[in-house]
């Protein structure tokens, strides 16, 4: 392994000037990626520019919605109570990337930036709705994440851009959201297929009286019963995907097809019939494309359900992982 | 280039010269000449390397040695107490059988380490997310589980 000289700038400023005026520069965060790329020989840059020491880069605030840090790593989300309740497909992701040891270091900035095709904090940011805060030399500007995101491992960055933070707009109590990541193991293993969902449902009394159903409920169908019986109706949905596309997506169809419509089974899988056919999956070593297109079905429909029985059941802090 | 860094190893203040493109890992191994941690996939996958750094379990491997300054980082030689006396931690692994071929249990400690340090009382679940990142190819990891398990009943009393 050749050698680099190691920065370590205590703030944006400072880390930007030094972006700007280094020869073959990186800025490298909890290192989880770059280092792995840098010991694989895949990278082999002259200055790794860190953002460990920046504290502008580490803050959480929680009111009117979310400001976060683009240094906050994955075990502080996944351990926040508050966005475990209010922004749920949050911590579902940032909860399964890599150990405990990968999650304790390595930064959503990190994760976002890195673009994987398989980020398991993208589908969520993309359902949130969340904004990409970016500074560079000339100032400071807001992507929304759906744009960020150019290709595998290609984000909208400039030379010497930084990821400074991102900003999720506040929802009201009647929204709920979900992240399903589903791999062939539970931890330190990329997703076959990741599905993200949020449901903003409208209320007016009738989806108290669905909250017993998922309680007692075992399967899909009695709480698909139920929630129709009540006549709850889709205010507003998302739904991304990730690892069927050159980079994670949004399915804009379906979100679009069921929009202010009541919540039926045959409209569950409607959603899921028309996120699979705006899938582009591909075949790999982790699964094949028919499969990927098959699960997208089944995964939409179950991160909805998650996302619903969030809005019903805010309280209950366990969700189990059912098979629904 | 090298420079000089100070941190604090097992409660000890350390000063060396580093070279920034070391990892934390190959300080302590073929520097510190501290063995007790390994190296097994050497990028983040395995968790052998798994050492404490302010509090958090971390994979050496992948830890730019310069981001060790001005921390606290404890390893597999600072868990006993100086009078050799073993961690509850070390004596269940012992008294379960949780250790088999040894090259993971460096890794497998410092993560049960950085749990029991938190949580006195964990639940099974919380034990085995903790060491999700710290792969043993010998146990089959019941007995470490149990190991762990005994020794925060052990450390309740």
């Amino acid at each position: 392994m050749k050698g680099y000289e190691y920065h370590k700038p205590q703030t944006i400023k400072e880390a930007i000037g030094l972006m700007e005026g280094l020869e073959n520069a990186k800025y490298i965060a909890g290192g989880t990626d770059v280092m792995v790329l840098v010991k694989q020989g895949k990278l082999a840059p002259a200055n790794l520019v860190s953002l460990r020491n920046v504290g502008e880069l580490l803050y959480l605030d929680l009111q009117n919605g979310v400001k976060m840090g683009a240094r906050v790593t994955h075990t502080a989300i996944a351990n926040n109570e508050f966005v475990r309740k209010r922004y749920s497909a949050l911590p579902d992701g940032a909860g399964v990337v890599g150990s405990r040891q990968i999650r304790n270091v390595a930064t959503i900035g990190g994760n976002i930036c890195n673009a994987a095709p398989s980020a398991d904090t993208a589908c969520p940011l993309l359902v949130l709705d969340a904004k990409v805060v970016i500074v560079g030399k000339s100032g400071e500007r807001q992507v929304p994440v759906d744009d960020f995101f150019l290709g595998p491992n290609k984000v909208a960055l400039e030379k010497s851009e930084l990821v400074t933070g991102f900003i999720i707009p506040a929802f009201g109590d009647n929204t709920g959201s979900a992240y399903i990541k589903h791999a062939r193991r539970l931890a330190m293993d990329l997703p076959v297929l990741g599905i993200a969902a949020r449901a903003t449902i409208k209320v007016g009394g009738s989806e108290a009286r669905c909250k017993d159903a998922f309680g007692a409920a075992d399967d899909a169908s009695g709480i698909i019963e139920c929630l129709e019986a009540e006549g709850l109706v889709f205010e507003d949905v998302r739904i991304a995907m990730s690892v069927v596309a050159p980079r994670p997506m949004r399915a804009k169809k379906a979100e679009e097809a069921v929009r202010s419509k009541a919540i039926s089974e045959k409209l569950l899988e409607e959603i899921g019939e028309i996120a699979a056919s705006e899938s582009q999956p591909r075949d790999s070593i982790r699964g094949e494309a028919w499969y990927r297109r098959e699960m997208v079905k089944v995964l939409t429909k179950r991160a909805l359900l998650r996302s619903i029985e969030r809005v019903i059941r805010p309280d209950s802090t366990a969700f189990p992982n059912r098979l629904w | 280039m090298k420079k000089e860094m100070v941190f604090t190893l097992n409660n000890e203040e350390v000063i060396v010269e580093v070279d920034p493109k070391w990892t934390l890992l190959y300080l302590l191994r073929e520097v510190l000449e501290l063995t007790g941690t390994k190296e097994g996939c050497g990028v983040g996958e395995c968790g052998a390397c798994t050492v404490i750094v302010d509090g958090e379990a971390v994979n050496s491997c992948l830890y730019p040695v310069l981001e060790a300054e001005g921390k606290k980082v404890v390893t597999i030689e600072g868990v006993a107490s100086s009078d050799g006396t073993l961690h509850p931690l070390q004596q269940a692994f012992i008294d379960n059988n949780g250790v088999q071929c040894g090259y993971c249990t460096s890794g497998m400690i410092m993560s049960a380490k950085a749990l029991l340090d938190k949580k006195a009382d964990p639940t099974e679940e919380d034990i085995r997310t903790s060491i999700a990142g710290n792969i043993c190819r010998c146990t089959g990891y019941v007995q470490i589980v149990e190991s762990v398990q005994q020794a925060a009943e052990r450390m309740k009393k």
